[in-house]
C-alpha cells in the first residue's frame, strides 16, 4: 500500500518520457498528458480515502530506514494538495488542446507540463528537507521553460524577473538547509521535528527559520517580495498562466505551512506577529495593486498576491482551527483562481484582447461565459454560498476568538476590495456595451464543438467544484478541522515516519 | 579554517547581492552564480570541517574506527552544483535570447509590459 506514494511522481515522469518520444505526434502527446492527469487525479482520490481511514502513510525509498534514507510521507494535507494538483492538471491539459498552438506543442510543451506536475507532486509528498529543495528545482526548471516557451517579447521580459527571483529564493533555501544540517545533523523532517524540539541552540535555529521564511515567502509571492509575480504571470499563453496561478505559488505556501508547523513552531508572540504582519501587508498591497490595473490577467495576478496573505494569516495565528482555515483557503483559491484565468484566456481567445477598456458586452454575446465568470469571481470575493465564503469564515472565526483583531479586520476589508475588483471586471468586460462598431461586436460568440468541450468544459468543472465546496460547507469544514489538528500536533507525522521513536544508535 | 571560509562565504554573498542590485542583466547573472557558490560553501562549512579522516570502514570492521568526515554535505553540494549549473545555463540562454529580441541589457528597459 505504501508504494502507492511513489506513483504521483512516477506517473508524470512516465508521461513526460512518452511525450518526449512522441514529439512529432501531437494527438498522441495530448492523449498521454490527459490520460496521465486523469489517472493522477483518481490516484490522489484513492490515496486520500486510504489516509482518511488508515492514517498517515510513509514510504522509505529503497527501504533505507528514516532518518537515513529519503522518506515520502502523505498526511491529509498532502493528500488534499495532491487531489488539487490532479484536478488542475486534468483541467489545464484539456484546456491546452485549444489554447496552446501547435508550434509550442511540437517544442515539448507537454513534456514540461508533465515535469511540472511531477515536481509539484514530489514537493507535496517528500518528507526530507533537501529532497524538497530538489523537487522545487524540478518544478522551477519546468516552469522557466513553460514561461519562456515561444519567446515572445513580453514573455522574455517576464521570464527574466521570474527566473531571477526564484533563483535567489532557491539560494536562500539552500543556505537554510545547510545551516539546519550543520546544527542538527539531519534533514529528515520528522527527525528534525524531534531534534529541534529538544535542541539547546534555539537562537541559531530561529536564524535558519528566517531564511526559510524569506525563501518560501519569495516563492509564494508574499509581501515584500511579490513583485516578480504580477510582472510575469500574465505573459505566457493562458493555460500556462492558469496552472502557475493555481498551483505554483501554493506550493510555496504548502512548504511554508509544512516547515513552520512541523519543524519550527511559531509559538512565540514575536514570530506570530512577524507572520501576521507579513500576511496583512500581502493582502493589502495585492488588492491595492489590483485596483490600478486595466488588464484582466494582470489584475488577477495581483489578486493572487492578495489571496496568499489569507493563507499566511492562517499559519500566523497557529491554532488547529486557523491552520484548517488556511488549508481550506488554499483549496478554494486554487480552484477559483485557475478558473478566473481560464475565463480570461477564453475572453482573449474570442476577442483578441484582455484590455478592460477595449472589451465589453460579453454578457450579451455569451451569457454562459458571463455566469461562469461570476461564480468564480464571487467565490473569490467570498460571497455565500460559494467556497470562498466558508474559507474566509474559517479564518475570521479563529482570528476573532484569539484576539487578532487588526489582521482579521484587514482580511474582511480586503474581501470587500476584492469584491470591488471583481465587479470592475464584470462591468468592464461583461456588462458595459462593447466599444466601437455595434453591429459587428454584438454578435453572439460562436463555439466550435471542440471549443465547447475544451474551453467551457474545464471552466464548468471548476465552477462546479466551487459551488460544491460551498454547498457541502459542513463536511468540508469537518475535514479541514481534522487537517488543522493533524498539522498542529506533529506527533502522528513523526510516529508514521519514525515508528521506533528515532535513530538507531 | 572556519574563519577563513566564513569570510569567503560572506564576501561571496556580499558581492553576489551587490551584482544583483545592478541594472546590467549579465552582471545580475554573475551575481546569481556567486550567490549559489556561497550557499554551497556554506553547506560545506556548516557540515563540519575535518582533515584526513575518510569516511571509509577499514577491512574486517563493522563500524569505522574513530571519528570520520561526514560525507553527506558533499553529496548535497554535488546535487546543488548540478542544479545550479542547469539553472545558470538556462538563465544565460534566456538573457542571450532576450538580448537578441529586446536589444538591451538594462533591467530598466524590461518595463514596457509593466503598469
Amino acid at each position: 500500500m505504501n508504494l502507492l506514494l511513489s506513483i504521483p511522481v512516477a506517473l508524470p515522469l512516465a508521461c513526460a518520457l512518452l511525450t518526449l518520444f512522441g514529439r512529432r505526434n501531437i494527438p498522441f502527446q495530448r492523449a498521454v498528458t490527459i490520460a496521465g492527469s486523469v489517472l493522477n487525479l483518481l490516484l490522489a482520490l484513492l490515496l486520500f480515502r486510504v489516509i482518511r481511514s488508515d492514517g498517515i502513510l510513509a514510504l522509505q525509498i529503497g527501504n533505507w530506514p528514516a532518518p537515513y534514507g529519503i522518506t515520502f510521507v502523505a498526511d491529509l494535507f498532502s493528500a488534499v494538495m495532491l487531489i488539487m494538483s490532479g484536478l488542475m492538471a486534468t483541467s489545464v491539459a484539456i484546456y491546452s488542446i485549444v489554447m496552446i498552438d501547435e508550434a509550442r506543442e511540437r517544442f515539448h510543451y507537454h513534456v514540461f507540463f508533465n515535469v511540472l506536475i511531477m515536481g509539484v507532486n514530489g514537493a507535496f509528498l517528500t518528507g526530507d528537507l533537501f529532497n524538497l529543495y530538489v523537487w522545487f528545482e524540478t518544478m522551477l526548471m519546468a516552469s522557466f521553460v513553460l514561461l519562456s516557451l515561444g519567446g515572445e517579447r513580453p514573455q522574455l521580459q517576464g521570464a527574466i524577473k521570474y527566473v531571477a527571483m526564484n533563483f535567489l529564493s532557491s539560494a536562500l533555501f539552500l543556505a537554510g538547509v545547510g545551516i539546519i544540517y550543520g546544527i542538527t545533523g539531519t534533514l529528515n523532517m520528522a527527525d528534525l521535528a524531534v531534534v529541534v524540539r529538544q535542541s539547546d541552540h534555539p537562537g541559531i535555529i530561529s536564524i535558519a527559520s528566517v531564511l526559510f521564511l524569506i525563501a518560501f515567502g519569495i516563492k509564494s509571492a508574499a509581501f515584500p517580495l511579490f513583485f516578480w509575480l504580477p510582472a510575469s504571470y500574465h505573459t505566457p499563453p493562458s493555460p500556462v498562466s492558469a496552472i502557475f496561478a493555481g498551483l505554483l505559488t501554493k506550493v510555496g505556501v504548502y512548504a511554508l505551512i509544512r516547515v513552520f508547523t512541523l519543524i519550527f513552531m511559531p509559538e512565540t508572540e514575536i514570530t506570530q506577529l512577524v507572520i501576521l504582519v507579513m500576511a496583512g501587508f500581502t493582502m493589502v498591497t495585492g488588492v491595492l495593486g489590483a485596483a490600478a490595473q486595466m488588464e484582466m490577467r494582470r489584475l488577477l495576478s495581483f489578486h493572487i498576491v492578495s489571496q496568499i496573505g489569507y493563507m499566511i494569516m492562517g499559519l500566523g495565528m497557529y491554532t488547529a482551527a486557523s491552520l484548517g482555515g488556511a488549508v481550506l483557503y488554499i483549496v478554494h483559491n486554487i480552484i477559483a483562481k485557475t478558473n478566473l484565468f481560464f475565463v480570461a484566456g477564453v475572453v482573449a481567445h474570442k476577442t483578441g484582447t484582455n484590455d478592460l477598456k477595449k472589451l465589453g458586452g460579453i454578457y450579451k454575446r455569451s451569457p454562459i461565459l458571463a455566469v461562469l465568470f461570476l461564480i468564480s469571481a464571487m467565490a473569490l470575493a467570498g460571497l455565500p454560498p460559494l467556497s470562498g465564503f466558508f474559507a474566509k469564515l474559517s479564518l475570521v472565526i479563529p482570528g476573532l476568538s484569539n484576539g487578532h483583531y487588526v489582521v482579521t479586520a484587514t482580511a474582511i476589508a480586503v474581501g470587500l476590495l476584492t469584491l470591488f475588483s471583481m465587479t470592475k471586471i464584470w462591468n468592464e468586460v461583461f456588462w458595459k456595451p462593447a466599444p466601437g462598431d455595434q453591429s459587428t461586436s454584438d454578435a453572439a460568440l460562436s463555439w466550435t464543438k471542440q471549443e465547447k468541450i475544451c474551453l467551457l468544459g474545464p471552466v464548468v468543472l471548476l465552477a462546479a467544484c466551487s459551488v460544491v465546496i460551498g454547498l457541502a460547507g459542513g463536511s468540508v469544514y469537518e475535514l479541514v478541522t481534522d487537517i488543522g489538528a493533524q498539522l498542529k500536533s506533529a506527533d502522528a507525522y513523526i510516529q508514521a515516519v519514525l515508528p521506533n521513536g528515532g535513530r538507531v544508535p | 579554517m572556519e574563519v577563513i571560509l566564513a569570510i569567503v562565504i560572506g564576501s561571496l554573498y556580499a558581492s553576489g547581492l551587490y551584482l544583483m542590485m545592478r541594472r546590467n542583466i549579465p552582471k545580475f547573472i554573475i551575481g546569481l552564480a556567486l550567490l549559489s557558490h556561497g550557499a554551497n560553501l556554506l553547506i560545506f562549512t556548516a557540515g563540519g570541517l575535518s582533515r584526513g579522516r575518510p569516511p571509509v570502514i577499514p577491512e574486517g570492521l563493522e563500524i569505522p574506527a574513530g571519528p570520520i568526515a561526514d560525507p553527506l554535505p558533499q553529496a548535497l553540494i554535488l546535487t546543488a552544483i548540478v542544479i545550479s549549473f542547469a539553472l545558470l545555463a538556462f538563465a544565460i540562454v534566456l538573457i542571450l535570447r532576450s538580448h537578441e529580441e529586446l536589444k538591451t541589457d538594462d533591467m530598466e528597459n524590461l518595463r514596457e509590459n509593466d503598469a
